[in-house]
């Protein structure tokens, strides 16, 4: 493990992350996961995303990746594949959520409002139903984050809903992975009411903002320690995970992916963004569009929450359907995201539908629910679209997906099928009814039923 | 359902308008709506049709043309014209969008059993929810105090219109509601600390009414002087004579008791949704399940209880006592003939107020027929809350309250660019 340790060391991140074995075997690069062949789709209209909408289109994957996309004229089908006839039906890619709260709420705890040295891979239930629900939504990657109740509140991680069959057994299975076989994952901030409380957590925006600089002040400084230790472990300062994940953010290794609603946190964020050059993601931005022109003057992609009203507190009282077409007419990236539980993964296509209701031009919405996702995680090259090279990630649909009445008939991961509503059992994710649930109320962070008083 | 206008009444009444002062006039302007298709719900529904809305009531409804408009109507088209939509079970305007204390009448909890609180004195008609909710075609709303106590108080039914509650009220203290589940289980002094005290505390309660009712009318029975007759043997009034003290708790249940108001519980799963049905029966009152989760598995107990379901929004949260809720239950309700509406309901965080649009919507996505789908949210509710007289559907004599969209109202890119509320044009706005 020293060996590791240094190794990683050297290249400057998170020393003794990767982890070479793991229960004992080596971790399974994620081609393991893929299915090795060939399989051909065609009479369908595809929504590439990176292209115009195909009729008639043809789509054909092998060893998990797409190898061919376009119209019927355009792919000659490989010999040997088999072909499945998918007329009348809608093939896009794998949807992207940028922040979901499925599979149990975790990382840091109420002992400090700053805990990047907190993972969410370390809390997360495998076997939760929400991972199903949300195959039955057709999508097909997640960004699962700790919640907002922290200005740091841990390291996000980027699973795969690698759910063929049977559920995976370990959450190791639905990671993924960078070639090295370092699981992937971003840094939870956020800032507003949510991260503020009684002490050691601030009580007012100042103190929120001057608590994040101090942290990444001395983030910097341990850096620089490092860096003058030369590689002679001797020389080296004692090492501290929490400051670690603040470097990796700072040399753009780790996204934050930074919760904020009211319009002069959302300049608070681009603030301390350019003043520690951490690559950032905005989340939720519910006054988004007041600040839009700064927003993408900062050059800052924006996840957005769409909700069916606006309020349930003061900094989201002004969180409406058009955010996505404001941010984006001035030349935001917008994605969207479930927040899940807050909304539905299953109806995540809703979202940009309702985005379109309010104005949002069609194809950027649906490159909202996938291609600005992926990139937005640092995916881009990966997921995201019907791209040859790329994931063979891909939901196949009843009809067009901002239609109220289309049904994800089935969701393929890695070219392997993940969710099928022919079959009963996955039908009831889809549907609901007996264990499709959580008998749980979500931990939803900073509020209180109404009984306990309502929303802090 | 449709009416052909006489033309002499219609005449007349057009004389009538243009003589009367110009401030009634312009408040009560009558309003003729166009549209590619009328969804009238209790009759046809009629394709390029029109609706004529005069002194705040439907006056005529048919195919376009086939009336005479007065001069002076306002016009407005669209494609598609629902009856105004009606929410059967909402905390709106009790609970406000901010969700702090200050905007946050929904729940009292400083007792476990207030049936006496009454919702016209904690609703503000000016929150901007209220008027959120009307933008896209809600009309009507039957909201209240929230579940979460085991009698958290009162409901009424309002029109989502006017600057007091007066002028939005259309019936006062309509039921009492009831929260059979964890969360108005509480422990220590605020009792009750399990399900079965929550059951003993309730029966207890009713059986007080009921002998409380008998009281009263033992007392209305015997026959009292009347207050201006002097009493003229000087004598002392006996006990009986004097007036009984007034126990408001009491009263409202008895009011439950008789039946002019109706008992909502609030029971998610399907053991409480038993015991709802087991007091229901035991005190001989209709019941409203309110939000009922499991009621997709209990369909024959409910349908041989005769239960009516006032069913949780379609997009409610799948967790806790919700766990098993289902997309497929208003379909299912509908198939087996109990009678039901979908609601908004009370969201304690986000989105703070839900739109029954939105709701009825999933459900049409999942089994419910585009038809059954729209009376979950018009006619249904109005049978069930008692006012289907006055709203719930597109017929002449009812309130014109209509809500108006360019598209299916179901689907997500629709807009609705048009509500009207008894006859008045409240929203003209693209939603």
């Amino acid at each position: 493990m020293q060996g590791a340790a240094t190794a990683s060391f050297a290249i400057g991140f998170c020393r003794g992350d990767s982890t070479p074995q793991l229960y004992g075997r080596p971790i399974q690069p994620d081609s393991d996961h893929a299915e090795p062949t060939l399989k051909a789709w065609v009479n369908a209209t595809l929504l590439p995303v990176d292209q115009p909408q195909v009729r008639d289109g043809v789509l054909v994957t092998s060893g998990g990746k797409i190898i061919a996309v376009g119209t019927k004229a355009d792919v000659k089908i490989p010999a040997g594949a088999a072909v499945v006839d998918a007329k009348g039906k809608w093939i896009m890619p794998g949807l992207v959520c940028t922040h979901s709260h499925i599979g149990g709420f975790g990382a840091a705890d109420s002992s400090s409002p700053i805990q990047p040295g907190v993972r969410i891979l370390d809390s997360l239930n495998v076997r939760d139903a929400g991972f199903r629900r949300a195959l039955a939504g057709g999508l097909t990657t997640l960004n699962v984050m700790p919640g907002s109740g922290h200005l740091i509140s841990g390291q996000t991680v980027y699973c795969k809903l690698r759910y063929h069959g049977s559920s995976p057994s370990v959450v190791d299975e639905i990671l993924i992975r960078d070639k090295d076989g370092k699981s992937l994952g971003g840094l939870k901030m956020a800032n507003g009411t949510n991260s503020q409380g009684d002490a050691p957590f601030p009580g007012t925006r100042g103190k929120s903002a001057y608590l994040v600089r101090e942290q990444y002040i001395k983030a910097r400084e341990y850096h620089a320690k490092v860096v003058a230790a030369g590689g002679d472990e001797s020389k080296l300062p004692p090492r501290d995970l929490n400051l670690e994940c603040l470097v990796e953010a700072m040399q753009g290794k780790r996204i934050v992916h930074h919760h904020t609603h009211r319009h002069d946190d959302i300049i608070t964020v681009i603030r301390l963004s350019q003043e520690f050059g951490f690559q950032t993601v905005l989340h939720h931005v519910s006054d988004g569009w007041k600040v839009a022109k700064e927003i993408a003057a900062a050059n800052l992609p924006c996840s957005i929450i769409v909700l069916d009203s606006p309020g349930g507190k003061l900094e989201a009282k002004d969180l409406l359907f058009k955010n996505g077409k404001v941010l984006d007419e001035a030349g935001v990236r917008v994605a969207f995201h479930t927040d899940d539980w807050i909304t539905d993964s299953r109806l995540f296509m809703r979202s940009a539908a309702l985005a379109v209701r309010a104005g949002m031009n069609r194809a950027k919405a649906i490159d909202g629910l996938t291609l600005a996702g992926a990139e937005m995680l640092g995916l881009g090259d990966r997921i995201g679209s019907l791209t040859v090279g790329k994931d063979a990630d891909f939901a196949i649909l009843s009809g067009d997906p901002l239609s109220v009445y289309t049904r994800v008939l089935e969701t393929w991961v890695e070219g392997k099928k993940a969710f099928d509503l022919s079959i009963p059992e996955d039908q009831l994710y889809a549907e609901g009814g007996v264990n499709a649930g959580s008998d749980l109320d979500p931990f939803l962070c900073c509020y209180a039923p109404a009984w306990q008083g309502g929303a802090k | 359902m449709r009416f052909q206008l006489k033309t002499s009444s219609f005449s007349l009444l057009f004389v009538l308008t243009c003589f009367l002062p110009s401030t009634w006039g312009s408040a009560t302007e009558p309003v003729v709506v166009y549209a590619k298709k009328i969804v009238t719900v209790t009759g046809k529904t009629i394709l390029d049709g029109m609706i004529l809305c005069v002194d705040g009531k439907i006056q005529a409804v048919g195919q376009a043309g086939e009336f005479k408009v007065p001069a002076n109507a306002k016009v407005i088209r669209g494609e598609v014209v629902l009856p105004g939509l009606v929410d059967v079970r909402t905390c709106v305007g009790l609970s406000g969008i901010l969700n702090f204390e200050h905007d946050s009448d929904q729940l009292e909890s400083s007792s476990p059993l207030q049936p006496e609180l009454r919702a016209i004195d904690a609703y503000n008609p000016r929150e901007e929810l209220v008027a959120y909710i009307r933008n896209y075609g809600v009309t009507t709303v039957h909201t209240g105090h929230a579940p979460g106590e085991l009698i958290s108080g009162q409901t009424m039914i309002v029109k989502t219109v006017g600057d007091t509650v007066e002028s939005a009220l259309m019936v006062d203290g309509r039921a009492i509601a009831v929260t059979l589940a964890e969360a108005s289980t509480k422990s220590g002094k605020a009792s009750p600390g399990t399900r079965g005290k929550q059951m003993a505390m309730l029966r207890s309660l009713l059986i007080e009414a009921r002998e409380y009712s008998a009281k009263v009318a033992k007392k209305a029975a015997v026959k009292e002087p009347a207050p201006s007759e002097p009493d003229k043997e000087g004598k002392e009034k006996s006990k009986a004579d004097e007036p009984m003290a007034r126990n408001l708790k009491l009263e409202v249940l008895s009011e439950v008791l008789s039946g002019k108001k109706a008992l909502l519980i609030t029971a998610d799963r399907a053991q409480d949704i038993a015991s709802a049905i087991r007091l229901a029966e035991e005190f001989k009152i209709p019941l409203w399940l309110d939000s009922a989760s499991d009621a997709h598995l209990m369909i024959p107990q409910l349908k041989a209880a005769g239960v009516t379901v006032l069913l949780h929004p379609s997009m409610a949260r799948a967790s806790g006592e919700k766990e098993n809720l289902s997309f497929q239950t208003a379909s299912k309700l509908r198939e087996a003939g109990i009678p039901f509406a979908i609601q908004g309901g009370f969201e304690p965080y986000v989105p703070k107020v839900r739109v029954v649009l939105f709701e009825a919507a999933v459900a049409a996505a999942h089994g419910l027929s585009f038809e059954a789908a729209v009376e979950s949210i018009t006619l249904s509710p109005a049978k069930i809350l008692g006012i289907q007289d006055r709203v719930g559907s597109i017929a002449v004599g009812k309130d014109a309250d209509l809500a108006i969209y360019d598209g299916d109202p179901f689907e997500y890119t629709t807009h609705c660019t048009g509500v009207v509320i008894d006859g008045v044009v409240v929203s003209s706005e693209s939603q």
